[in-house]
């Protein structure tokens, strides 16, 4: 059981949360996961660590809801309990020193980039995120970013904030030289769609890339293979070989078709938990 | 005049059509009289080989005796001295191959069902009254043990006897290993895993669910930081094998572990309630012929599938399940296809429509000693299916070794272990089961863990001396 200390809504739909886990605190690299279960019968959800504090015993989540799982999780208030919690899992990237390193965020991804940014500018690396949302409410982590990075890139679909559009056209601005310039190693987090759509971005122009994949993970010891993804013509399993791999060896056909696997079934789920809800 | 013995006394089971709809145990267990019955049959013999069978060498004739004279208290303690997974054992365990294959009576009349009163005697054992009293280790020294499977389960209860203080740490959020996310309901229902584990929590050892080591706490810190004097690996062979063939990443296709554990840890036969989900089609393919294929393709059944066929490149003779496993999926309806090996899983906008096999022959026995299966030309065919479960075996999981550079292993992935099989690379580092044999059983797993316990005893009793 691990015990929420503080909650914060950062949109609608997303809720950041630092919870009491001195183990993981204390072991936890920036951009490795936990997975945690929410109640008995409930499904073992992956979430990234956003942030941690070794001293304090503390790691952060942010959860965007999604599902039936990450919409239990976002009914926790503080004093409340997550009923397990275990990482930190994963192996945290290994990204190459000297020059521009962008990292490029959509959905939770902007948060899933927070501490490992953090880690980068204070290695010194010249550091930018681009990040996106549909519109500026939806925008995550904005401000806490811009303390981080060297500079901030935040883009909108409807233009309510930064520039008007998607994350891989401000991207490709960079590439053709717009400031803060072109990147010389992009990190992407985010719906598998924006990744792939970044990878193309950044093969055409020959800039090596690292996507942290999310297919669908149980144990994330290794055990089960459900999270299996093929990287450079390899199986690879995303919960102990990745989550990051090389994004232009990734066959990204392939992971969004199994990410889409139980979509049915999810529906059913999220169905089954409000009906359940309106009888009580 | 030899005497007329009766054959084996048949075990109860469930109808077939009633019990593949559920999950429920198959096996109904014996009565008192089924039980004295077949105890009578023993004939305790002067020389009785089946205890050379048995890996923990259970004093089976002495078992019986006490089971014949309706002591069943003294039956429950000879069992649990020797197999301290006496109910559990007497459910997995592969006796035809072990301590009933030995028995003199195997041959003429069939063996002494010892399993069978194993179970009995186990089961009688926990339907008495418990003293819910914890005891309280007496030593100074702590040992951790690291994944809870029966090799961890039986090292943690026979230290705990000696007096030491247990902990128990589980990468899962419930302990048993394969026993909890493998092994199903109908085979072993939780409830004695539970038992099993609520009396080792009487004898004081403590159980940490939702910690990796090597991930959460690194090997080392449990020496440096946390205070044990010695740790036990029984971390088990949980890393799935895969063919290699082309479609094995197609919705859905499945590990056996995967396809398990979905149904045993997460409940996916209870969704949407349970929310974890499990994709079970009309016709399903399990490739494989051990305990883990018969597991699946009877769970398959269970959830629905009309057609749940074991696809295996050999023939019946090299199948590796537990014979009363095999039997039972016959029973309940499940189709075998020998002697067809697998080459591609073939699909449609990403999800699998069949399964392409060519039929095999055999030919000259292969390095382990049975029938190379040899293909034949042209044999290709196709089996329309709707899942595919791989149960092609598994390797001890890399995690731990990975994270600890001083821990050594096997090219193929178990750990090295000294002369006498219980002390790994590491110093006061000890470890058993699957994650040092490869995949294997029950049994092996525990005698390993009791094996490791002795061991790790009379280390630490010189190291203080
Ligand atoms: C390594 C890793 C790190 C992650 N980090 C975070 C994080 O920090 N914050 C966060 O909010 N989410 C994160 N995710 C995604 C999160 O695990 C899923 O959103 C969650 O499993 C959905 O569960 P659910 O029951 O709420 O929704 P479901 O009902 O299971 O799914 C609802 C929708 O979400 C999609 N979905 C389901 N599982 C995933 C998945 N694993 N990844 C992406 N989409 C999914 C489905 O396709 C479906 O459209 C991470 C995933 C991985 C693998
Ligand atoms: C489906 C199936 C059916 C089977 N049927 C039979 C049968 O009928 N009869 C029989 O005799 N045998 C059977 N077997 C084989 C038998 O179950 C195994 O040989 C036995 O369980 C091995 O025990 P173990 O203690 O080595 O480890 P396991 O049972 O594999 O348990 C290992 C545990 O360690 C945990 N772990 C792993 N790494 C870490 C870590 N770093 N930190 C913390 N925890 C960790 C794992 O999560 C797991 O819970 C079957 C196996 C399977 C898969
Ligand atoms: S523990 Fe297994 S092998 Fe040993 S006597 Fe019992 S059933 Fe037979
Ligand atoms: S060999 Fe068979 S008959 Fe003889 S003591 Fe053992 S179980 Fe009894
Ligand atoms: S989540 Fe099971 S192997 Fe990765």
């Amino acid at each position: 059981m691990v015990k929420i200390l503080e909650k914060c809504q950062l949109t609608p739909i997303t809720k950041l949360y630092r919870v009491d886990a001195p183990l993981i605190a204390k072991a936890a690299r920036a951009g490795q996961f936990v997975i945690v279960r929410v109640r008995e019968g409930g499904e073992r959800i992956p979430l990234t660590i956003t942030d941690y504090d070794a001293e304090q015993g503390v790691i952060t989540i942010v959860v965007q809801e999604v599902g039936a799982t990450t919409r239990r999780l976002a009914e926790l208030e503080v004093g409340d309990h997550i009923l397990d919690m275990v990482g930190p899992l994963g192996e945290a990237p290994d990204i190459p020193s000297g020059g521009h390193i962008v990292g490029v965020g959509g959905g939770y991804g902007s948060a899933a980039l927070l501490c490992l940014m953090r880690e980068l500018s204070d290695r010194g690396e010249k550091t930018t995120i681009v990040m996106g949302a549909r519109e500026k409410d939806l925008l995550i982590l904005a401000d806490e970013l811009g303390e981080i990075c060297d500079h901030v890139e935040i883009c909108t679909d409807d233009g309510s904030a930064g520039f008007k559009g998607f994350v891989t056209e401000r991207l490709q601005e960079m590439i053709d030289g717009s400031p803060p310039g072109r990147p010389d190693y992009v990190i992407a987090i985010g719906p598998m769609p924006m990744m792939r759509a970044v990878e193309k971005t950044t093969a055409a122009a020959g800039i090596d890339t690292t996507a942290s994949l999310d297919p669908l993970m149980i144990d994330g010891t290794g055990m089960c293979g459900g999270c299996r993804v093929t990287v450079g013509g390899e199986v690879k399993f995303a919960c102990v070989d990745g989550p990051f791999f090389d994004a232009h060896e990734v066959d990204f056909d392939e992971a969004v078709s199994r990410s889409k696997m139980y979509v049915k079934e999810e529906q059913k789920a999220a169905a089954c938990q409000r009906s359940a809800r309106e009888v009580a | 005049m030899p005497v007329k013995r009766a054959d084996k006394t048949p075990m109860p089971v469930r109808e077939p059509e009633m019990r593949a709809r559920d999950f429920e145990e198959v096996n109904e267990g014996y009565c008192f009289s089924h039980a004295m019955f077949e105890a009578e049959r023993c004939l305790r013999c002067q020389d009785p080989v089946c205890i050379d069978g048995c890996p923990v060498r259970v004093p089976i004739a002495d078992f019986m005796h006490a089971v014949a004279a309706g002591d069943m208290h003294k039956a429950s303690e000879i069992l649990r001295t020797a197999n301290p997974l006496a109910a559990i054992c007497g459910r997995v365990c592969p006796q035809e191959a072990q301590c009933e294959m030995k028995c003199h009576m195997t041959k003429r009349f069939g063996p002494v069902a010892i399993g069978h009163l194993e179970r009995y005697v186990s089961d009688w054992e926990m339907a008495q009254p418990l003293n819910d009293e914890v005891a309280k280790p007496w030593r100074d020294e702590k040992v951790a043990i690291i994944g809870s499977g029966p090799s961890g389960l039986v090292c943690a209860g026979e230290l705990a006897r000696l007096g030491y203080h247990v902990t128990v740490y589980e990468a899962l959020h419930a302990p048993g290993g394969v026993l909890r996310y493998g092994i199903p309901e109908f085979r072993l229902p939780n409830s004695i895993l539970d038992w099993e584990i609520a009396s080792l929590e009487r004898l004081g050892v403590e159980f940490v669910n939702n910690v990796i080591i090597g991930k959460t706490i690194k090997l080392d810190d449990l020496f440096s930081e946390m205070g044990y004097s010695a740790a036990f690996i029984g971390t088990g062979a949980g890393l799935p094998k895969f063919m290699g063939i082309p479609g094995e990443s197609l919705n859905g296709v499945y590990s056996a572990n995967e396809f398990l554990t979905r149904i045993n840890l997460m409940q996916a036969f209870e969704f949407p309630q349970a929310e974890t989900p499990l994709k079970v089609g009309g016709r399903v393919a399990v490739i494989g012929s051990g305990n883990t294929a018969m597991d699946a393709v009877r769970s398959a059944l269970r959830l629905g599938a009309e057609h749940a066929m074991v696809v295996y490149r050999r023939s019946e003779n090299e199948m590796t399940a537990r014979i009363e496993e095999y039997e039972h999926a016959i029973e309940e309806g499940v189709e075998f296809h020998w002697l067809t090996n697998p080459i591609e899983v073939l699909g449609e906008d990403g999800w699998v429509t069949g399964l392409k096999c060519m039929r095999m022959e055999l030919g000259e026995p292969d390095d382990s000693g049975r029938a190379r299966p040899v293909p034949i030309e042209g044999s290709e065919f196709v089996f329309p299916v709707d899942n595919v479960v791989l149960s092609i075996g598994t390797r001890p999981n890399p995690l731990l070794s990975r994270a600890t550079p001083g821990l050594k292993t096997h090219s193929w992935g178990g750990l090295l272990v000294d002369e006498r099989q219980v002390e790994t690379s590491v110093h006061r580092v000890y470890a058993g089961g699957d994650a040092v044999t490869g995949a294997a059983t029950v049994i092996l797993a525990a005698g390993a863990g009791k094996k490791a316990a002795e061991a790790i005893h009379s280390d630490l009793t010189a190291d203080t001396a």
